[in-house]
């Protein structure tokens, strides 16, 4: 392979791979289903009450 | 004897065979030492082996012992938090003389002592605050979250501590071989080959330690602000491993050449120096905002689905920003262009970012009257968003001829330093000591006040007296006289600078004025101090009070 | 229950491993071709391997962090041109086992300040900046005059230096010791054979101390040779071989 090939496979496929791979992230984040989920998940640090022990 | 109780224990009998090692392998390395600057760094590590494994033995005081009152573990957080405001004092300290240095050269240097110059101390300064005093934050503030959001107690052991001690000892040999003259040659990858080593053993620790703890959660799900913790640890050992692969001169000298030469050299410490920034001084910190600010305004974060598309595209595009610092350069210009294209690309996350903690005071706005620890945590972000928009315009090649090389970077560096991380950590700290130290409130919140507008103050000089200067400087490198000669000398811009550099030192007086009145304030917070009498008119108690 | 914390176990690592292969492909994308450039990199003549006088005043240069303050990188500027010289090409850094471009410059750039002053102005200079440039902010070097250069794992320096590819050949390896020295002893017995060893390296008592090889005679030695191997009035920078 020579500095051509990789930097030109680099500048294709290295970059539609990315978008790719941010696009998943996106509908992820965006999934209907994970509004619940990450509603509950967005109060997790106000809901440690439990500092010495005793269990919730 | 305090060795039969460690019978059976696998975390010390784990950081017992490290300690070992490593002090054969330093024993090793003193015994071939061809300087004296690599026998003080291997007598240093022969010395620390042997009290670490002194404190883990339980030859010295009770042993180890793991406090199982709290349903978390604490010490280690607090210990970091001490460590945090000792570092961090230390490095400002030291970057204070640092500027006064370029301001009054003939008053601050010193012949006879070649380990104070300017070219010493300035890595001393760099490493100070971003890896001792920024890693301690947030290797301090990762337990404490990683505990809460996950419901467990932290993994381990006695793990946790090891990367807390081994931590401390990366930064003390680092920053005395600094002085000593050891050093790789890098920014912000100064450190030694055996440094090198022996941080990454410890990294490895931290990385388990926090993954096991994320292992035996009970909550379902991973809060977004340990995917920034995580994606913090796993990133910077990537970077470390890769950046720092060199090939030493003999067993017995700190000098090491590095894998790579030129070109390629170049653009992988930028990538690892950029990347430092986006994974060390960004995802981190960030991972605090997501934690404090929600907890101390009491209100979740503004939009959960925008942290976690903040999370992902952060980390996509940050990775690819490095080579914009090296425009111009011999650096092949497709290279050059992505990585402009990608630092431009970076601000649209920055700014989701900063908006989502911004906004997650919505509907409480007033409680910036009222709290200033909450107020030094949201000032950070604004912070953050402002060097994040100044740094993509800072990748435009046009810009960055003009900015390259002078002091505008310096500045840029220090809005960010200051007041993003410098502040965020703050307000972390302002959060924490009274949570750990289970006080009812800040022992002043008068001093934090002073701490917050001296500071303000502090940056604010720092960083528009960078911005004259740097601009200056480029514009009177690139200055033509009517003949089309070159108007001005080197030199003749070297004596302009004067001025702003001997601002710049107040600057940075005035932030260091600051923290040594926070280290103050905690420490009466810590021992439970009241102060005699509160002055009428302060404002009503609304400080971190530990959740009951 | 146990299946239930099993797959916790594996969402971390997901999310590690996620987190991985992002951050991996834009150092994949930017910096593996540059790994295939080397192979096709301009060869330019008169970029040699530092004598090892110069490579130990390249570990001085290092080891006092010169490179906070000074760059070595001229770019393709109109100014930086006509202030520094011409602009720094990608070869002239081959053998800079790590690279010493810099970031800043409170001084200026040093890219091609070989021959530019005298032995004397650079000793001067060191030892106190502001005896020569009044308005320098420079810290002052004077010790290093005072210390004598420790030479005797030169060999080491120049394996590892092999090992990095960098074509010092047998004879060179052989004599580093002998060459470090006979570099700043131009009428010693070793003069003539270094001159074979290094054709072009200048062979001068540096520091002005002509019974002593100090860390200064090894700090000057490297500063005056910076930018002077490739001849630029015979540089072709169009030529085909040039164009990167």
């Amino acid at each position: 392979m020579t500095y051509e090939d990789a930097s030109h496979i680099a500048q294709t496929w290295g970059l539609v791979l990315l978008a790719v791979l941010f696009a998943a992230a996106l509908v992820y984040a965006l999934w209907p289903a994970n509004r619940e989920k990450f509603k509950r998940a967005a109060h997790a640090p106000l809901a440690d009450e439990d500092e010495d022990g005793r269990q919730d | 004897m305090a060795l039969r109780n460690i019978d059976g224990r696998a975390d010390v009998a784990g950081i017992l065979a490290i300690l070992i090692v490593t002090l054969f392998l330093a024993l090793f390395g003193a015994s071939r030492a061809a300087d004296a600057a690599f026998a003080i760094q291997m007598w240093t590590l022969i010395a620390a082996t042997l009290v670490g494994t002194a404190m883990v033995t339980g030859i010295l005081g009770r042993g180890p012992s793991v406090d199982q009152s709290s349903r978390y573990e604490n010490g280690v957080v607090k210990a970091g938090v001490v460590a945090s405001m000792f570092w961090g004092i230390a490095g400002l300290l030291v970057g204070v003389i640092i500027a006064l240095q370029l301001a009054f050269p003939t008053v601050f240097y010193f012949e006879e002592w070649g380990w104070t110059n300017f070219g010493r101390m300035r890595p001393l300064h760099t490493s100070a605050v971003i890896f001792a005093f920024g890693g301690n934050v947030l290797i301090a503030t990762s337990f404490y979250v990683v505990q809460r959001t996950c419901r467990a107690r932290l993994a381990g052991g006695l793990w946790p501590w090891f990367v807390f001690w081994g931590y401390q000892l990366f930064i003390l040999l680092a920053g005395t071989g600094y002085l000593l003259g050891v050093t790789e040659g890098r920014e912000y990858a100064e450190p030694p080959w055996y440094t090198d080593i022996w941080l990454t053993v410890v990294w490895v620790a931290y990385l388990l330690v926090f993954l096991a703890t994320i292992w035996k959660r009970q909550e379902k799900h991973i809060y977004v602000a340990n995917w920034f913790y995580l994606a913090f640890i796993v990133t910077i050992a990537m970077l470390h491993l890769v950046n720092n692969l060199t090939i030493p001169v003999n067993a017995g000298s700190w000098f090491s050449y590095s894998l790579f030469s030129g070109v390629q050299d170049a653009l992988t410490q930028w990538w690892y120096g950029h990347n430092a920034v986006g994974f060390f001084l960004t995802a981190g910190f960030l991972a605090i905002m997501y934690y404090f600010i929600p907890k101390q305004a009491d209100r979740p974060v503004y939009s959960y689905r925008l942290s976690i598309i903040h999370f992902w595209a952060l980390i996509f595009l940050y990775i690819w920003a490095g080579p914009h610092h090296l425009h111009y350069t011999a650096l092949p210009q497709w290279a050059q262009t992505l990585g402009a294209t990608f630092s431009i690309m970076l601000w649209m996350p920055s700014w989701g970012g900063m908006i989502n903690g911004l906004m997650t005071l919505s509907g409480a706005w007033d409680k910036l009257r009222t709290d200033p620890v909450l107020r030094m945590l949201v000032v950070s972000v604004a912070f953050y968003g402002m060097s994040t928009f100044e740094g993509p315009v800072m990748s435009i090649r046009a810009v960055n001829s003009l900015s390259h090389y002078t002091d505008w970077t310096i500045g840029h560096v220090h809005s960010g330093a200051l007041g993003w991380v410098g502040f965020v950590s703050f307000g972390a700290l302002y959060c924490l000591v009274p949570w750990l130290w289970k006080r009812a409130r800040l022992y002043s919140n008068a001093l934090v006040e002073w701490h917050f507008w001296i500071a303000t103050i502090g940056i604010l000089l720092y960083i528009t007296s960078m911005w004259v200067a740097g601009i200056m400087q480029g514009l009177m490198w690139r200055a033509y006289n009517e003949l089309g000669f070159l108007e001005y000398s080197f030199v003749e811009t070297v004596e302009a600078m004067h001025p702003y550099y001997i601002i710049r030192a107040l600057g940075g007086l005035l932030y260091l004025g600051g923290a040594l009145l926070m280290a103050y304030n905690l420490w009466r917070t810590a021992r439970g101090d009241v102060p005699a009498r509160e002055r009428a008119g302060d404002t009503p108690v609304t400080a971190p009070v530990a959740a009951e | 229950m146990w299946t239930f914390h099993k797959w916790f176990e594996k969402h971390s690592l997901i999310l590690l491993i996620g987190i991985l292969v992002v951050v991996s492909i834009g150092g994949l994308v930017q910096i593996t071709p540059l790994f295939f450039i080397e192979s096709t990199i301009e060869r330019v003549e008169g970029v040699r391997p530092y004598t090892p006088l110069e490579l130990a005043g390249r570990q001085i240069y290092i080891r006092e962090g010169c490179y906070t303050c000074h760059s070595q990188m001229v770019r393709p500027l109109r100014d930086e041109v006509e202030r520094y010289g011409h602009y720094s090409l990608a070869a002239e850094s081959m053998y800079d086992h790590p690279f010493q471009w810099g970031s800043k410059r409170t001084g200026p750039d040093l890219a091609r300040v070989g021959g530019r002053y005298s032995d004397e102005w650079h000793r001067a200079h060191l030892e106190d900046p502001r005896s020569v440039v009044p308005e320098s902010v420079m810290p002052p070097y004077a010790f290093l005059a005072r210390r004598d250069l420790d030479v005797s794992d030169m060999q080491d320096h120049l394996r590892a230096n092999r090992m990095l590819r960098v074509p010092y050949n047998d004879a060179q390896f052989d004599n580093a010791i002998t060459d470090a020295r006979a570099q700043a002893e131009p009428l010693g017995a070793n003069a003539y054979d270094f001159e074979q060893r290094y054709p072009g390296a200048a062979i001068r008592d540096f520091d002005g101390e002509p019974t002593r090889l100090t860390e200064m005679d090894a700090i000057i030695a490297y500063l005056q040779m910076l930018g002077s191997g490739v001849d630029f009035s015979t540089y072709q920078a169009e030529a085909p071989e040039n164009l990167r």
